[in-house]
């Protein structure tokens, strides 16, 4: 057994916290109480191994993907790799740029196949898998200020939507960019392909070479990182409206791609008060447009 | 390759952490070449005043003998307890602990902070910027200028309206500002119409690439009160050159006393009583925090019918950094000569009198409703036992000043709490520790979470490392 894993219902009662390395799982699944309970410990019992399952091969998912890369043999792993690998050809990507999508899709598909859930989600750090049973809807609360109660605005999730992956990338973020996005949220078909195409529309917002914007190999932040000697963002100055509005440019091109090949559902894009909107977000309150930000409620 | 970093065995990613920096969870970092916890529980120890600020990993330390585990000493702040904020459930860490005999409890508790924000005293008479101007950081405004104080120039930053009110961008800013002022690091303020200043909790204060020294020793005219005497028959004239007063001294009620005659000197400005001018110059960053390079600027000509060829004139800022030595020629135009040594003390002595220019930094903030019914059943119940003085409040150990009146606002100088005490959240708001000491009877009394109070020994035993020992900061006598 894991002796690291902290598993515990928050005080709410409702939801797990899952928390291993630098995994962090928040999970609620909704249903008869037997069956969440018994998804509950399905997805227990497979948070365990799942740190141990990834970093087994953790060398080998840190490197680039290419077309021609052979396959990981963990379960995760091959999510991770199936999520990238049609960014392979074009795009520099490991396997790790899917990481957070890949543990949380596996939570949620262990959950689904144990128990009879009518709505479930597993939040791995705003990568985000759904479950919803026919009939069902997800409202996806998109907070301004997350200590007020109200909800800023939402986007409703239903079952007959094929929307069952959210992911969020962004400079800021827990992990390092490539680009200058303050943050790209994807909705697709699986958290793992959200969690890929997150990552390569956040790094497609970018102005090269802009003196403004401080970039510093990732090696240098951290020896190990997947990027390598690739310049990473860690500050981006004030920018003008044009400067913004290329740069997000750039970032809605590739999402328009990958959103007409099937890749994504939609896209909402941020840059300095800006935001971009690709695909139809379902019954996206339009106040959202605006200078505001998203937040994952 | 990994030169300086250090490999951290927490978990089995076993990041290689360069210093400064936090492996890909974010909660082990390298500090100074030691793998450290980095939101961990702090525990301000009394004992260990002088020795290393952090002691990671206390688990597995061989040399940690445990003494801690039923030390009365040691006094739990709420920095890395986390918080359950916003729902109604007791605080993470209820603590019982036995000081002098009596039964206490330190209801321990990170409290979120929308409604909060920085208090600036920033010692310089330099003119930053007018009253009410906006003050920004990263381009966003993160505050404004307030009323000027003694010596010192005010700034309020943050609060609601920055935080919360009004663009994403200017409330990230807003909390980034915050959140380096308040854990004791630089930040770079600009002020509308006014000067950029570099603050650090502590430091000197750096006002458009000068580094701020000492703090006037007084207004102009005090100065002149000061010094009178010392002045007296060494020199004919002296004008203390001060952006809120400039004093004259054959003028000044000081001089009279003395019996200094007049010298037919005139200054711009406007007189407020003889020998006081307001507004000799515009406010700047010069001359005693006026816009002067030029002290002659600021004086008409003399009046031939009092003054007289040779007359002796010297002009001093009130930091004593700028000074100038003057004798009238035949057609009673000052010209400049070199200061006569036995002036020189009188400015040395001024220059001694100016206390260091420090950067002082209070966090103020209030705690909301359900922060204190993570206290207590009946949160009213713990303002009015704060009120009585039944609960003693601290921030990080640090003591605090309540202010009267409704609800808990109080305010904390951040050099008196460890260092990084501060977090934040995306709201953004910061996040502080705030503990609430009382007698355990009392606690029982006001509806306190019984049923969640933990002896002391159970979070000081140090079995998951989560815990940080730190020596209390020195001027924090009872941190109980």
């Amino acid at each position: 057994m894991n002796s690291r894993a902290q598993i515990r219902l928050l005080p709410d009662g409702r939801r797990m916290h899952l928390q291993d390395g630098p995994i962090d799982l928040i999970v609620e699944a909704f249903g008869a109480p037997s069956e969440v309970e018994k998804a509950y410990r399905t997805a227990c019992t497979r948070f365990e191994t799942v740190l141990d399952e990834l970093c087994s091969e953790l060398a080998f998912l840190r490197q680039r993907c290419l077309p021609e890369s052979e396959w990981p043999h963990g379960v995760i792993a091959r999510r991770m790799m199936a999520a990238v690998v049609p960014y392979a050809s074009e795009f520099f990507i490991t396997p790790m740029a899917a990481v957070a999508g890949a543990v949380a899709e596996e939570i949620l598909a262990g959950m689904r196949a144990s128990a009879q859930l009518l709505r479930a989600y597993v939040n791995n750090g705003g990568d985000i898998a759904l479950h919803l049973a026919p009939g069902e809807k997800f409202v996806v609360g998109i907070v301004e200020r997350p200590d007020r109660p109200s909800l800023f605005g939402t986007a409703t999730v239903q079952a007959c939507d094929p929307i069952r992956g959210i992911a969020t990338s962004g400079w800021g973020g827990r992990s390092f960019s490539l680009g200058i996005a303050d943050a790209v949220t994807v909705l697709a078909d699986r958290a793992a392909a959200a969690d890929a195409a997150a990552t390569i529309i956040a790094n497609a917002v970018d102005l090269p070479g802009h003196p403004a914007i401080i970039r510093v190999p990732a090696c240098q932040l951290a020896p190990d990182s997947d990027l390598a000697d690739r310049p990473v963002t860690q500050a981006v100055g004030e920018l003008s409206a044009a400067e913004v509005n290329q740069a997000l440019r750039g970032g809605v091109e590739i999402a328009e791609r990958l959103q007409q090949i099937g890749l994504i559902r939609s896209a909402a894009l941020k840059l300095q008060g800006e935001t971009r909107v690709v695909g139809c977000i379902p019954e996206l309150n339009p106040a959202l447009v605006d200078e505001r930000g998203l937040v994952h409620a | 390759m990994a030169d300086d970093a250090i490999r951290c065995d927490a978990c089995p990613v076993l990041c290689y952490i360069k210093p400064g920096r936090t492996g890909s969870c974010d909660r082990y970092g390298n500090e100074n070449g030691q793998l450290v916890r980095l939101d961990p529980h702090v525990v301000l120890d009394r004992t260990l005043e002088r020795g290393e600020s952090v002691v990671p990993f206390i688990q597995r330390s061989q040399d940690w003998d445990g003494t801690l585990v039923s030390h009365a000493e040691t006094f739990v702040t709420a920095i890395g307890a986390g918080t359950t904020y916003p729902d109604y459930k007791p605080a993470p860490f209820i603590i019982s602990s036995e000081v002098e005999g009596v039964d206490v409890v330190t209801v321990v508790t990170e409290g979120i902070f929308s409604y909060c924000g920085v208090k600036l005293k920033i010692d310089t008479d330099r003119h930053l910027g007018a009253e009410c101007s906006t003050v920004r950081a990263q381009g966003e405004a993160v505050g404004h200028v307030t009323t000027s104080e003694y010596g010192s120039q005010m700034l309020s930053l943050g609060g609601v309206r920055h935080l919360t009110g009004g663009s994403r961008r200017e409330g990230t800013a807003t909390c980034d500002a915050l959140l380096n002022l308040c854990n004791g690091n630089a930040v770079e303020l600009a002020i509308d119409d006014g000067a950029k200043v570099m603050v650090q909790s502590g430091k000197p204060p750096i006002v458009d690439g000068v580094q701020e020294e000492r703090m006037r020793v007084g207004c102009g005219s005090a100065t002149i009160g000061m010094f009178a005497q010392q002045w007296f028959g060494k020199v004919d004239d002296v004008v203390v050159v001060d952006d809120h007063i400039t004093g004259v001294l054959s003028e000044h009620q000081a001089g009279k006393m003395l019996g200094v005659p007049e010298t037919g000197i005139k200054l711009k400005g406007r007189r407020s009583t003889p020998g006081r001018y307001f507004q000799v110059a515009e406010p700047g960053t010069s001359w005693g925090g006026t816009n002067i390079d030029d002290p002659l600027s600021i004086v008409g000509k003399f009046n031939a019918k009092k003054a007289w060829p040779g007359l002796r004139l010297l002009m001093v800022s009130t930091t004593g950094e700028h000074y100038a030595y003057f004798e009238l020629d035949e057609a009673l135009r000052p010209a400049e000569k070199d200061l006569p040594s036995h002036l020189q003390e009188s400015v040395a002595r001024i220059r001694e009198n100016c206390e260091p220019a420090l950067c002082t930094v209070l966090f103020m903030g209030g705690a909301g409703g359900s922060l204190r019914a993570g206290v207590t059943e009946n949160p009213v119940r713990l303002t009015h036992s704060v009120r009585d003085a039944l609960a003693r409040v601290t921030s990080g150990g640090a003591p605090v000043y309540i202010w009267p009146g409704g609800g808990i606002t109080f305010m904390v100088d951040v050099s008196r709490m460890p260092q990084n005490a501060f977090g934040y959240v995306p709201t953004p708001a910061l996040v502080a520790p705030i503990e609430f000491t009382l007698k355990l009877a009392d606690y029982a009394a006001l509806g306190g979470h019984m049923s969640a109070v933990r002896p002391l020994s159970s979070i000081v035993a140090g079995l998951d490392g989560r815990q940080r020992v730190v020596a209390r900061v020195g001027s924090n006598k009872n941190g109980k």
